[in-house]
C-alpha cells in the first residue's frame, strides 16, 4: 500500500479507506520505536468500537502498546496471519502486517484523520 | 496505538558519551537512561540477544560510575559500608557486593575491584551515582579518599563465545587464562593504561574494559574493526536487559531497590558474617526468621508477557506479589519473568497466575537463570 493514499492518526496507526470499508494497521514509525513484536492481540472481531477506544494491543520485547480505532467501526475482520505471525508489523507494516478490516459506522470522521504531511510532522 | 516506551527514560541534564557519533553512525536507536543518551538497540533486541549467545558483541556501558576509594584504612571503610567480605579478594580479584542502609534496604548493588596498595574501584550503577557517593561521604569518618572518577572513563563490555578472541586481538595478549571475576591492569602503546576484567552482565562469556576517555573512541572503533572477523555487533541496552533477565540477574531499581533487603533479593551469599556492616542486624534477622516476601522467577505458559508491577496470583487467584521484570527471551523464546511473593508460597513448579492486563494467565515458579 502506497503511505500516500492512507490517513493517519495522532496514535501511529494508518487507515485505508474503500467506501464503507477500510484496513487498519499501524504506521513505520510505530513499529520502528516498537522494536520487535512477539504478540497481536486482537479479540474484538464483529464488535462495534468507537474512535479513539482500544481494540487490540501489541507486545513487543521491551514494551506493549495499546491498538486505537482510528474511526467508528465493526471489525469485520482481523488479519489471523498476523496473529501468528506478529513479526510481519515490523517487516511490513503496510501490507502483510495489516491488523483489521472494519464496516465504518460514522463517514463524518473521516475528516478528522490525518494525511501523510500532517502525520509526518507529528511523527518525525 | 500509544508509544508508552522507555519507561525507565529520565528528565535530566543528559551527558554524551565519547562515541555518541560513532552509534548513531552504527544506527543506533538512542535513548535517555541515567542521565546519558544511550544506544537502546542497533539492529534489534532478538537478533542482539542471539548474537551475545551464539557469537560475540561489544556494548558501550560508559555510563557506569567508578569510583576510586583509597587510603590506610580503605578496606575498613569498605567492610562497613558494602555487605560482602573483603577478606574473600586479592588484588587483582573482583567481588559482587551492596550498599545497604540502616534498614538493610539495597541503597544499590556494585563490583568492587580490589587494585591492590590500599586502593579500591567501585563499580556502581549510572542511575545510583549520586546518591552512592553521597552515602559513601556521609560514612568516612576513617581517612580514607573517595574519588568520582566517572567522566574520566568509558567502559566497553564484549561478551560472547568468541569474546576472547577479540580482546586478545585487541591488544595483541592472551587473556584465555584471566579468571572469572579477576582482572589485570597494564599499559597498552595504543590506548595507555587499560583495566580488562572478566566480567559481565550476560551469563556469556566475555570481558569488561575500563579506557580513558581521550582513547575510548579509538579503542572502539578498533575493536569494531579487529572484532569484524569474528562477527562483532555493537549491542543496545535493550538485549543488555533481557540477557541478564535470561540469567535471573537482578537490575536495580527493578528486581532490587531500597525497601528490598539482600536476603529478599536471594543474594544472602553476598551478606558476611564475620564483620559489622550497616544494615546487617537486619539481614541477621531475616536470615534467622525468613523474610516476608523472596523474589521467584517464574514462566508464563500461555500467550503475554509480564511487565513490571503486573500483579502475581496463587492457584486460588489470591494475590500474593508483583512482577518486577519481565521479557520474552529472544533465545529459547519463552515468556519470563522475575517477582515477589510471599515467602510460603515459593515453590519451584508451583503453578501461578500473572495478571497480564485485567486478564489472568497461567505461570509456573521456575529456577533462575532461565536457560
Amino acid at each position: 500500500m502506497d503511505p500516500n493514499n492512507l490517513k493517519y492518526t495522532k496514535d501511529h496507526e494508518w487507515i485505508n479507506i474503500d467506501g464503507d470499508y477500510a484496513i487498519v494497521g499501524i504506521t513505520n514509525f510505530a513499529q520502528k520505536e516498537l522494536g520487535d513484536i512477539v504478540f497481536v492481540e486482537i479479540e474484538s472481531l464483529n464488535q462495534e468500537i468507537n474512535s479513539g477506544e482500544v481494540f487490540g494491543s501489541v507486545e513487543a520485547v521491551k514494551t506493549v502498546s495499546d491498538l486505537f480505532m482510528p474511526i467508528t467501526g465493526k471489525i469485520v475482520e482481523i488479519n489471523e496471519k498476523v496473529i501468528d505471525n506478529p513479526e510481519l508489523v515490523n517487516s511490513d507494516p503496510y501490507g502483510e502486517g495489516w491488523m483489521i478490516k472494519i464496516k465504518i459506522l460514522d463517514l463524518n470522521e473521516v475528516e478528522s484523520l490525518l494525511d501523510l504531511k500532517s502525520y509526518e510532522e507529528i511523527s518525525e | 496505538m500509544s508509544l508508552l516506551i522507555f519507561i525507565f527514560a529520565e528528565n535530566m541534564k543528559i551527558k554524551k558519551l565519547i562515541n555518541e557519533e560513532n552509534h548513531i553512525e552504527l544506527g543506533a536507536k538512542m535513548v535517555p537512561f541515567a542521565g546519558y543518551n544511550m544506544p537502546i538497540w542497533y539492529s534489534s533486541i532478538s537478533e542482539e540477544h542471539n548474537f551475545v549467545r551464539n557469537e560475540v558483541g561489544i556494548f558501550d556501558v560508559s555510563h557506569m560510575g567508578e569510583f576510586i576509594v583509597k587510603g590506610k584504612e580503605a578496606k575498613k571503610f569498605l567492610q562497613k559500608v558494602t555487605s560482602n567480605d573483603l577478606d574473600k579478594i586479592t588484588e587483582g580479584k573482583i567481588q559482587y557486593s551492596s550498599i545497604l542502609n540502616k534498614s538493610g534496604g539495597i541503597i544499590d548493588d556494585l563490583l568492587i575491584y580490589n587494585l591492590g596498595n590500599e586502593k579500591y574501584m567501585l563499580v556502581v550503577n549510572a542511575s545510583n551515582k549520586s546518591k552512592d557517593l553521597e552515602w559513601l561521604k556521609k560514612h568516612n569518618n576513617l581517612q580514607v579518599t573517595i574519588e568520582d572518577a566517572s567522566d574520566n572513563y568509558s567502559l566497553f563490555a564484549i561478551q560472547g563465545p568468541k569474546s576472547v578472541d577479540v580482546v586478545n586481538d585487541i591488544f595483541n595478549k592472551d587473556f584465555s587464562n584471566l579468571k572469572y571475576y579477576n582482572f589485570i591492569k597494564f599499559e597498552d602503546k595504543n590506548f595507555e593504561s587499560i583495566l580488562i576484567s572478566s566480567t559481565g552482565y550476560t551469563g556469556s562469556k566475555g570481558f569488561e574494559i575500563y579506557v580513558k576517555n581521550n582513547f575510548a573512541e579509538n579503542l572502539w572503533k578498533q575493536s569494531i574493526k579487529l572484532g569484524e572477523r569474528y562477527g562483532i555487533q555493537p549491542i543496545g541496552l535493550g538485549a543488555r536487559d533481557t540477557l541478564r533477565l535470561e540469567m535471573g540477574f537482578c537490575l536495580h531499581g527493578n528486581d532490587i531497590d531500597e525497601t528490598i533487603n539482600p536476603i529478599e533479593a536471594g543474594l544472602g551469599w553476598i551478606c558476611k558474617n564475620n564483620f559489622e556492616y550497616i544494615g546487617k542486624n537486619i539481614i541477621d534477622k531475616n536470615r534467622e526468621n525468613n523474610p516476608s516476601k523472596t523474589l521467584i522467577g517464574f514462566e508464563i505458559k500461555e500467550k503475554g508477557i509480564a511487565r513490571k508491577g503486573y500483579k502475581i496470583l496463587n492457584k486460588n487467584e489470591v494475590v500474593i506479589g508483583n512482577v518486577t521484570s519481565g521479557t520474552i527471551s529472544p533465545y529459547s523464546m519463552k515468556s519470563i519473568g522475575m517477582g515477589y511473593v510471599n515467602f510460603d508460597e515459593n515453590k519451584i513448579s508451583n503453578s501461578i497466575y500473572i495478571e497480564v492486563r485485567n486478564k489472568k494467565i497461567k505461570a509456573v515458579i521456575c529456577k533462575r537463570p532461565f536457560i
